[in-house]
């Protein structure tokens, strides 16, 4: 028993220093010339959806094909090509899928304009409700007998 | 009245035929900008001689496939029979060994069949980023012009080589029959 614990708690920095190991293998090499560069690097591995690992950007992803774009984009970043150039070279190999901010074009125009439909759809329902519920009747008055008796049941006679 | 009730109806009919069509559409079918591009440019060591560059000229002349393969993919392994058919058949196969270690790949392709004509070894997918590749296996059909025709994510099957791949392999040689004829006329 004791000596389990012994060795648990001898395995406990193993892990954590396996962990650091872990986390050092997948960071990448972080030195820019300028602080543009470290700018433009830093907004476009956000901005590249990595392709096999689907909803995930470069940045977060921990997948192979993840690690050679973010390599590419910091190769292109270092050798001066704007963040234009780039997403160009990507979506060039993969498609208007790699961008996760899709270019307003034919066939996005339908999703770009969707917020607008729906909340143009919401607001008419919105409207015909209201309109609706003025035309709805006035809730009749109690008639004197009525309220006679509301009054009779109040006091609990 | 009725239009009140029967409104709510074809909104949720229409949600639904929406949700339904969403079903039967596969996420991993992404279309591929490569195709009608010519095939981009590399230059790799070849798997077999470190001293042998390969480039992108090696795999054009004539209508070929270029085959994304790996020993770490267990898909690629299933799919090499089917390669090895092609070969047999007459259509050459070219290939980029991605992401992979040299002599894992060569004691694989030395103790089971070797379909491939070329093979481009890329280890750090460098020429994976710049052909497109999402994974492995991925299959493209080159025309003798080197023109990227056709791309296929994911393992080849028969059905598929017999409806698209065979057909499109028959009509990219009746079109370089067909030019290679007039290029004879003309001159």
């Amino acid at each position: 028993m004791k000596r389990s614990m012994f060795l648990s708690l001898l395995g406990l920095p193993l892990w954590l220093a396996a962990g650091l190991a872990m986390a050092l293998a997948i960071g990448q090499p972080i030195e820019f010339e300028t602080e543009a560069q470290k700018r433009q690097y830093d907004t476009l591995v956000r901005e590249l959806r990595c392709t096999v690992c689907q909803s995930e950007t470069i940045h977060e992803s921990n997948a192979e094909l993840a690690a050679d774009m973010r390599r590419r984009v910091y190769d292109m970043t270092l050798a001066g090509h704007d963040a234009d150039a780039i997403v160009d070279f990507m979506v060039q190999r993969y498609g208007d899928y790699v961008r996760y901010r899709p270019p307003l074009q034919a066939n996005t125009a339908l999703l770009w304009a969707s917020p607008f439909l729906l909340l143009l759809g919401g607001g008419l329902a919105w409207w015909r409700m209201i309109v609706g519920r003025k035309r709805m009747v006035q809730r009749p008055e109690f008639t004197q007998q009525e309220r006679e008796t509301l009054q009779r049941l109040r006091s609990g006679d | 009245m009725n239009l009140r009730l029967l409104f709510p109806l074809i909104a949720v009919s229409a949600l639904l035929g929406l949700l339904f069509l969403g079903l039967g559409m596969n996420s991993r079918d992404l279309p591929s900008p490569l195709v009608g591009q010519p095939a981009p440019a590399f230059q790799l060591e070849a798997l077999e001689d470190p001293n042998r560059m390969l480039t992108e000229q090696d795999f054009i002349g004539e209508v070929a496939l270029v085959n994304v393969w790996a020993t770490w993919c267990s898909t690629c392994r299933a799919e090499k029979p089917l390669l090895m058919e092609l070969a047999a058949g007459g259509i050459p196969i070219h290939a980029f060994n991605y992401r992979d270690e040299r002599d894992a790949a060569l004691r694989y392709l030395n103790v089971s069949d070797n379909p491939y004509q070329t093979i481009a070894y890329d280890p750090r997918g460098d020429a994976g980023i710049d052909w497109g590749v999402y994974a492995t296996p991925e299959t493209y059909v080159l025309d003798a012009e080197g023109v990227i025709r056709y791309k296929r994510i994911g393992p080849l099957n028969r059905q598929l080589l017999l409806d698209e791949v065979l057909p499109l392999v028959e009509k990219l040689r009746d079109e370089q029959r067909r030019s290679e004829a007039r290029r004879v006329a003309q001159s």
